[in-house]
């Protein structure tokens, strides 16, 4: 329980399905401020309190688990090293599969619980043939979170409950005012919950130091220099800080960023186009291993869009052949297997493939 | 003597509706709608029934004790007659009864207070395992008021030797403000020789603090017997209510106000007198007093018992603080648990229908080691996996029954979930 709305209805229904719930609040934080200010942040001192009378309101016991120091190691400091590799990170990957559906779901199991219950906005559905769960997107395909749930295994599936799967969000907050809970009309978190103010940038500059380097042309010319690689993202237009337009009059796009002489590559936006991802650490939910080749829907980015692709399995990394090529695949990111709604599996991004005539490959560091 | 316990209430009583249905359900089937085993008595303890009828009498009465019409007067006698019935208890007399919100301000008021007054001297010596009303007080005054700060250290069971504060005084004694010694512990339930330590400071004619929270109502508190400059006392910690106090402070000590105001409480301690919360805290006072022999006797019996079947249950378990006996609080046992983290134990134990604490009432809720255990010598991951159990008034052995029988089980639980 978050303090949020999602969870607090998802609390609600759980007892009201008759299950016997105990809600939980993950202190994440190492410094918790007192207030949550608007929509950034997260897991404040006026969130845990929110998550207690929600608790109160529904009629379940309530306890604050401290979890900071685990998130500090597995979440945060995962998130910094990442940047610092010139990847992109999703932390909220990170968080389900080592937070939520690991660190959390071992002590309740341990503690007696079946499940873990969240308001991640997903469903799980029955496999026909085996029986085991599947992750499903939620009806709401703009709050639909399938695509950070897809990290986890069978066995976090088998111990996992999405009751809000199969509302809208303004279902789930008109049941919330109906059900008498006070968050009703909270504001959604948005962004990295533990980046209070949002600024990125910031947050990584404090953490790795300012690393100014060059910043070069498609050609490997250099065309001018940023003050941290860490702050730019593949497929980022804005803030490159150049002055001059390229040559060709075209927008320029950061093409990738190689961390250790601190190098951001920009190019056109065709420079972006791929056609090939490989991703390692697959998992499958919802379907066998792939070692013959599917037909599936990939997914390359939160709420991003979906491309048909087809994918298999070459030794422990999932290769993906896009039918038509995506922009913006940046390496750190999840890659998501769709059929339909449903989430046949997923792996983290580390190679693209850049459709050049040279066929160079822009690999992960 | 009369038994008396029959007078009490029980947190919920046999003849209550949903008593038989809990003893029928599965221990893991439960609503979060109050509890059946109350083993945290030192976090709060059940009003007595005299002390909440006298206050709901008095609250449907008017008039603030500082008006100097009819109202107020009839107001302001039962403050004052309250206040020569808490004095009488505790060895003082009526003008050194200074009342206040509770045991939090009045040691805010004796170590703040206290501190300020002394304008020249600057150091302040305390335990390290005082409650964090002091604890905190002491701190802050370091950080930010230019006190020199002193933690006298305890040994293994938590006591603190005069000799070693007496040493400790020596090195300066000219530049010492205040001494702060809580007078029982409130984790482990540690005595300390109070009478000596408040011997050593007047010797030197230092003021001597005792926080006494813990140790009013079982043990003989006495602040003119024991030597003490000043002794914190909170009422629902004996059966009055919560939100009430008093600091019992020496003639002749003139502490710096925390708060300012109407001048109430002879200029020491200025708001408007909780006439009613006086009142029901000085009918607990005098109960407990006139109880308090047989009370302890009966506690001590009782937690004697708890001890044993949690060793019997968990033999590996670990008693901290001294062994039964006169150092130690007669309704205080707290153990740890190897392998086990503190928080798992509560919850396990809380799904049962047991309360008890991990620590103090006010530092639950987040893992934290306690410092208790830690000033004491005991490592991280003891002071993490421990529980404190505590009786009052209204224990019975069927509480002690009751944890003995789902201890075990709870404790292998919580070994699998390991620590984090």
């Amino acid at each position: 329980m978050s303090g949020g709305v999602d969870s607090a209805v998802a609390a609600a229904r759980a007892v009201a399905a008759g299950h016997e719930v105990t809600g939980v609040h993950l202190a994440l934080s190492m410094n918790p401020s007192s207030y949550r200010s608007g929509a950034r942040g997260c897991c404040t001192l006026e969130d845990a309190r929110d998550a207690r009378r929600a608790a109160d309101v529904i009629g379940i016991p309530f306890y604050v688990w401290d979890l900071a120091q685990r998130f500090a190691a597995d979440v945060v400091d995962d998130f910094v090293a990442e940047y610092a590799r010139g990847n992109t990170p999703n932390p909220c990957l990170r968080c389900n599969e080592k937070i939520k559906f690991a660190a959390v779901l071992d002590r309740a199991v341990a503690l007696g619980f079946d499940a873990v219950c969240t308001g991640h906005h997903a469903r799980l559905v029955t496999g026909a043939a085996s029986g085991a769960p599947r992750l499903a997107r939620s009806v709401d395909l703009a709050k639909d979170q399938s695509y950070v749930l897809a990290v986890l295994n069978r066995a976090q599936l088998g111990r996992a409950m999405f009751p809000l799967g199969d509302s809208t969000k303004e279902q789930v907050r008109a049941e919330a005012a109906e059900r008498g809970l006070a968050v009703a009309d909270k504001p959604d978190s948005h962004d990295i919950c533990f980046i209070a103010d949002g600024d990125t940038r910031g947050f990584l500059r404090s953490r790795l130091g300012a690393a100014p380097g060059p910043i070069v042309d498609h050609d490997g010319r250099q065309i001018g220099r940023h003050e941290g690689s860490f702050g730019f993202t593949v497929g980022q237009r804005r803030g490159l800080g150049l002055g001059r337009p390229a040559p060709d009059g075209k927008p320029r796009y950061v093409i990738d960023i190689e961390p250790v002489s601190g190098t951001v590559r920009v190019g056109p936006a065709q420079a972006l186009d791929t056609h090939d991802i490989t991703a390692v650490r697959p998992v499958w939910t919802g379907c066998d291993p792939p070692y013959d080749p599917i037909e599936a829907v990939v997914q390359l980015r939160a709420h991003g869009e979906t491309y048909p692709a087809t994918c298999w399995l070459d030794g422990d990394s999932l290769r993906v052949r896009l039918h038509s090529p995506a922009r913006g695949v940046a390496r750190g990111q999840a890659a998501v297997l769709y059929a339909g709604e449903l989430v046949l599996g997923s792996g983290t991004i580390s190679e693209r493939l850049d459709p050049k005539d040279d066929g160079s490959t822009l690999s992960s560091h | 003597m009369a038994n008396l316990e029959s007078v009490s209430d029980r947190p919920m009583s046999a003849d209550h509706p949903e008593h038989s249905a809990r003893l029928e359900q599965a221990p893991q089937a439960r609503r979060d709608s109050g509890s059946h085993v109350y083993l945290d008595h030192a976090a709060t303890t059940p009003m007595l029934p005299e002390a909440l009828a006298a206050m709901v009498s008095e609250l449907a009465q008017t008039g603030n004790p500082s008006s100097l019409h009819n109202a107020g007067r009839r107001a302001r006698r039962v403050v004052e007659e309250s206040r020569e019935r808490i004095a009488r208890v505790y060895g003082a007399r009526p003008s050194e009864v200074v009342f206040t919100s509770g045991g939090t301000e009045a040691d805010n008021l004796a170590i703040k207070g206290l501190y300020w007054a002394r304008q020249s001297r600057r150091a302040i010596l305390a335990t390290s395992i005082e409650h964090h009303a002091v604890l905190d007080c002491v701190s802050w005054l370091g950080d930010h008021q230019g006190a020199l700060v002193q933690w006298l250290p305890v040994d293994s069971a938590g006591l603190l030797s005069p000799e070693v504060l007496r040493a400790a005084v020596e090195r300066d004694p000219g530049n010492v403000a205040l001494i702060s010694v809580m007078w029982a512990n409130n984790e482990v339930g540690t005595v300390q020789p109070i009478d000596q330590l408040a011997k050593v400071a007047s010797e030197h004619g230092i003021p001597f603090h005792s926080d006494a929270v813990q140790a009013a109502g079982q043990l003989p508190v006495d602040l003119a017997a024991s030597g003490a400059t000043a002794l914190t006392i909170s009422a629902h910690k004996i059966g009055g209510p919560v939100g009430v106090g008093a600091l019992l402070l020496a003639r002749g000590e003139d502490p710096v106000p925390v708060l300012h105001g109407g001048g109430q409480e002879r200029d020491v301690r200025s708001g408007t007198l909780d006439a009613a919360s006086i009142l029901a805290f000085a009918v607990a006072v005098e109960l407990a007093a006139e109880r308090r022999a047989e009370h302890a006797k009966r506690v001590s019996r009782l937690r004697d018992s708890l001890i044993d079947r949690v060793r019997a249950v968990v033999p590996d378990a670990i008693l901290n603080g001294p062994e039964p006996g006169e150092y130690r609080l007669p309704g205080n046992a707290h153990f740890s648990f190897p392998g086990c983290e503190g928080d798992a134990l509560l919850m396990l134990l809380d799904a049962r229908g047991i309360c008890c604490s991990t620590g103090s009432a006010c530092t639950a809720g987040i893992a934290q080691p306690s410092h208790v255990l830690l000033a004491m010598g005991a490592d991280r991951s003891r002071a993490t996996g421990s529980l404190r159990f505590s009786l009052g008034h209204t224990s019975r052995q069927e509480d002690v029954d009751a944890l003995g029988a789902v201890l075990g089980e709870v404790v292998e639980r919580a070994r699998r979930a390991g620590r984090s």
